[in-house]
């Protein structure tokens, strides 16, 4: 090729707005735009109880956003993290309530399933040669099944469980530090953030995840067993799924089978919010929790405005496309 | 003779660097006019410039008497401006027909498309141009040389009589360059102007008239071809003497066998094909396009999977069955095209440098030690003079030639005594070939067993201590290298 990539010099000011950033920046000022302009709009939007509300909605779409953040910068999709956190739930519900195990087998199993089934999806991309799109369907519609089957198509409540809806809804922080009574489901959503940022950031898998997202078959290539370090990255996946139907059935006490359809173009949504590119490479998970911000955000303001509910979702589309467009338009001129 | 093309004074400048500085280039109708320059020269963003791709900063663009500035790709289509990239944009799925007149398809009855017409009109300029093409065929079937026939025909099409060919030959065997030449030749016979881009300079001597340089995105001077020695092109280009190393090839006779591969088999594209290699030695692949050199090198590599044949390392049989196994046994393969299979574009050059050594610098939680990686990139930038601000650098920013020496670095970090080298010159400038070539003999020196497979005869025979030649999946002979073996005895082998 003879295009004139000849190296350019690099400012600090560029480096500081390079692209991941940039997309970065924007969600973020996106975000301050709303909450200004919802708390202009409504007296009430800007209350300590509100926005805890908004964090706590955030929670379960944060953590399911993280995990489909890892699989989309391989340049994969997960289309079942939405079945699959309904899946881990009823597994957590089925061990605690049905057989009576103690609450530390209920959390791991849920988690241990999910890593289970992330290592299915993993292996039919990976190994099976399947597409990511196609190999998440299917396995979105056998979860959901499994979901139905395993608890009787009916809701397992955590009655056995003392304390069970603590894990979500209490506060350890606000027991510490009682004028900040943040929810333990933010706290785990801040905590899964942090780790899932500093593995993508620091360790072997993040650095193959962004590499096999980049260019597959030169990291293969190199010598790399790439279908492995893919299921290694859909298991995390599948394990940060447990993590939020964990949560899920903590906040309603119960694990709802029929639930989770549905919560998979959420996450997604909130990904893309946040600039990670569909087309794999790049990406942030700062950028996935602003998204996932975002959207709570919108949802929970046009509520507090009384906007109903069918257009609140008509708005949330339009986002989706605005953000996307934005992005579009930055990346031509750059 | 009227002027189809005056540009004078032309400035182009990106975030940071200035692209073109005061350039002049002008065509006449009827003439083939080479532009030249390493990488980064700047001619690229000429063309895009005069195509319409790019707007101009300053300076004028005439095209045919009247002054004009296009505002993008189709209207200087529409003036008759046709460019041919070198990476082709057709349609595989399309017909041939179909691929020539995209956007204009003629309509009859309630704009159905009137397919007879269509493929009548194609029919016609292949006629005028003597192509041997079918307008109903898949374009996707055709070969590379054919595909380019059709970008032509596109071309021709828009009445273009201002005709840019990037590269026309990157992808062609010499029987297909020629049949080009022919095709050439009728278009300025015709009163077609074409502005022709390319690295190889034995073809500027065959079909250029004027020869334009630049260097660092100005202009250098216009020469005629066939006065002006090659010599003298080049150093324009360079801005500096180049002179053509000799090869010297050591004596290997109490060299260590590293490699021998036996019997190896492929469907079609590989047939029983056995050599060997030693420590410290260059053998070179010669052929043409399809001979299966690629796929030998991809087969030993384990990266496509094989019929039969064995492949011993060090007196040991390997069972190689992926690239991982091949890494193991101290193989290592640099791809004919880097873009795809030898680097991570969006990553840099940090990354890429450690992407096959990866496992060194992680501890037991898999947390990367940065500083070190930092440290061995920053040796190999120092070693290679790989060109780059700094080891953050996207690699998708630099040049080719600096590219592939990534790619180097990243084997050379893994330890491989045998090191497989597929068209490592492709696209690269000339200066930095002369680099590239100095660094594989160095490699070779310091006792790494080294195969370059190379469609460039020259560059197999400056390099190579032995040249094995292929013909269509099968190795027909191994020449001793240096002046022993003439290009005629290898083109002999390579057309069996």
């Amino acid at each position: 090729m003879n295009t004139e990539s000849q190296v350019k010099p690099v400012s600090l000011l560029s480096r500081l707005f390079d692209i991941t950033a940039h997309q970065r920046l924007l969600a973020f000022a996106s975000l301050v735009v709303l909450l200004v302009f919802f708390s202009i709009a409504s007296p009430n939007f800007m209350q300590t109880s509100n926005m805890l509300a908004i964090l706590q909605a955030t929670s379960v779409n944060g953590v399911l956003a993280v995990a489909a953040t890892l699989v989309i910068i391989t340049g994969g999709i997960d289309l079942s993290v939405g079945t699959l956190m309904t899946f881990t739930a009823v597994i957590a519900g089925v061990l605690l309530t049905n057989l009576n195990m103690p609450l530390p087998v209920g959390l791991l199993g849920a988690i241990l399933t999910g890593a289970f089934c992330g290592f299915c999806s993993g292996s039919f991309v990976a190994k099976m040669k399947i597409p990511p799109f196609i190999a998440t369907l299917g396995m979105m519609l056998i979860l959901k099944g499994l979901s139905l089957v395993f608890s009787g198509a009916r809701p397992i409540y955590f009655s056995n469980t003392e304390g069970y809806d603590e894990i979500s809804r209490g506060s350890l922080i606000g027991e510490v530090l009682p004028f900040l009574p943040i929810p333990n489901g933010v706290l785990i959503l801040f905590i899964v953030a942090g780790v899932a940022s500093y593995v993508l950031s620091k360790t072997i898998l993040g650095r193959y995840c962004f590499g096999i997202g980049s260019n597959e078959e030169a990291v293969r290539l190199s010598g790399v067993n790439t279908d492995r370090w893919k299921i290694a990255i859909y298991s995390v996946a599948g394990g940060i799924c447990g993590i939020a139907g964990i949560l899920m059935s903590s906040r309603l006490n119960s694990a709802q089978p029929a639930l989770g359809l549905g919560y998979e173009l959420e996450a997604i949504a909130a990904v893309v919010i946040g600039g990670t590119s569909l087309s794999g490479g790049r990406g942030s998970i700062i950028g996935t929790l602003i998204g996932a911000l975002i959207m709570a955000v919108l949802t929970n303001g046009l509520r507090v405005l009384s906007v109903a509910q069918e257009w609140q979702t008509v708005v949330t589309g339009i986002i989706i496309i605005l953000a996307v467009y934005a992005d579009m338009i930055r990346r031509q001129k750059a | 003779m009227s002027l189809l093309v005056e540009m004078r004074g032309i400035e182009k400048r990106f975030p940071g660097v200035y692209a073109l500085k005061a350039v002049n280039f002008d065509l006449v109708g009827g003439e083939v006019h080479a532009l030249m320059g390493e990488n980064g020269a700047g001619k690229s963003t000429l063309m895009k410039i005069l195509s319409g791709v790019y707007q101009r900063d300053a300076g004028s663009v005439q095209v045919s008497g009247q002054n004009v500035t296009f505002d993008g790709p189709k209207a200087a289509q529409n003036a008759g401006v046709g460019i041919i990239h070198q990476e082709l944009s057709l349609m595989n799925d399309l017909t041939v027909a179909q691929n020539v007149f995209i956007g204009r398809e003629p309509r009859s009855f309630l704009g159905v498309i009137d397919e007879g017409l269509l493929n009548q009109r194609a029919r016609d300029i292949f006629q005028r141009m003597n192509f041997n093409l079918d307008p109903t065929t898949e374009t996707g079937h055709l070969t590379v040389a054919k595909q380019q026939m059709v970008e032509i025909t596109k071309a021709l099409s828009y009445q273009s009589k201002i005709l840019i060919m990037d590269e026309p030959t990157a992808a062609l065997n010499d029987a297909e360059i020629a049949e080009l030449f022919v095709i050439i030749r009728r278009l300025k016979a015709e009163g077609v102007g074409i502005i022709y881009i390319s690295h190889k300079m034995d073809e500027i001597k065959k079909i250029a008239d004027r020869v334009t340089v630049m260097r660092d995105g100005e202009y250098i001077d216009t020469v005629d071809a066939a006065q002006t020695p090659l010599a003298d092109i080049i150093s324009m280009m360079v801005g500096r003497e180049v002179k053509e190393e000799t090869l010297e090839i050591p004596d290997l006779s109490e060299s260590q066998q590293v490699l021998e591969v036996k019997g190896l088999n492929r469907g079609k594209a590989i047939r029983d094909v056995s050599f060997t290699l030693k420590k410290g030695e260059i053998l070179g692949f010669a052929g043409l396009m399809g001979a299966g050199r690629t796929e030998v090198a991809r087969a030993i590599f384990g990266a496509d999977p094989i019929d039969a044949g064995e492949v011993w390392v060090n007196g040991k049989l390997c069972s190689i069955q992926s690239p991982n196994d091949a890494v193991a046994a101290g193989i290592g393969y640099l791809s004919e095209d880097r873009k795809h299979f030898g680097l991570a574009l969006g990553m840099d050059v940090r990354a890429n440098t450690a992407m096959a050594t990866l496992s060194r610098f992680y501890n037991a939680f898999g947390v990367l030690d940065e500083g070190k990686m930092e440290a061995v990139a920053k040796g190999y930038i120092e070693q290679l003079g790989i060109r780059t601000p700094s080891d953050t650098q996207e690699v998708g920013l630099l040049s080719g030639g600096n590219q592939q020496k990534v790619v180097i670095a990243k084997w050379l970090l893994r330890d491989c005594d045998i090191l497989i080298f597929d068209e490592p010159t492709r696209g690269i400038d000339v200066g930095a070939k002369a680099e590239i070539y100095k660094l594989l003999e160095a490699l070779a020196q310091q006792g790494r067993a080294i195969i370059v497979i190379s469609s460039e005869l020259p560059e197999v025979m400056r390099l190579s201590h032995r040249i094995a030649v292929m013909c269509q999946g099968k190795l027909t002979g191994i020449l001793p290298g240096g002046a022993a073996t003439t290009q005629e005895q290898i083109m002999a082998l390579a057309t069996q």
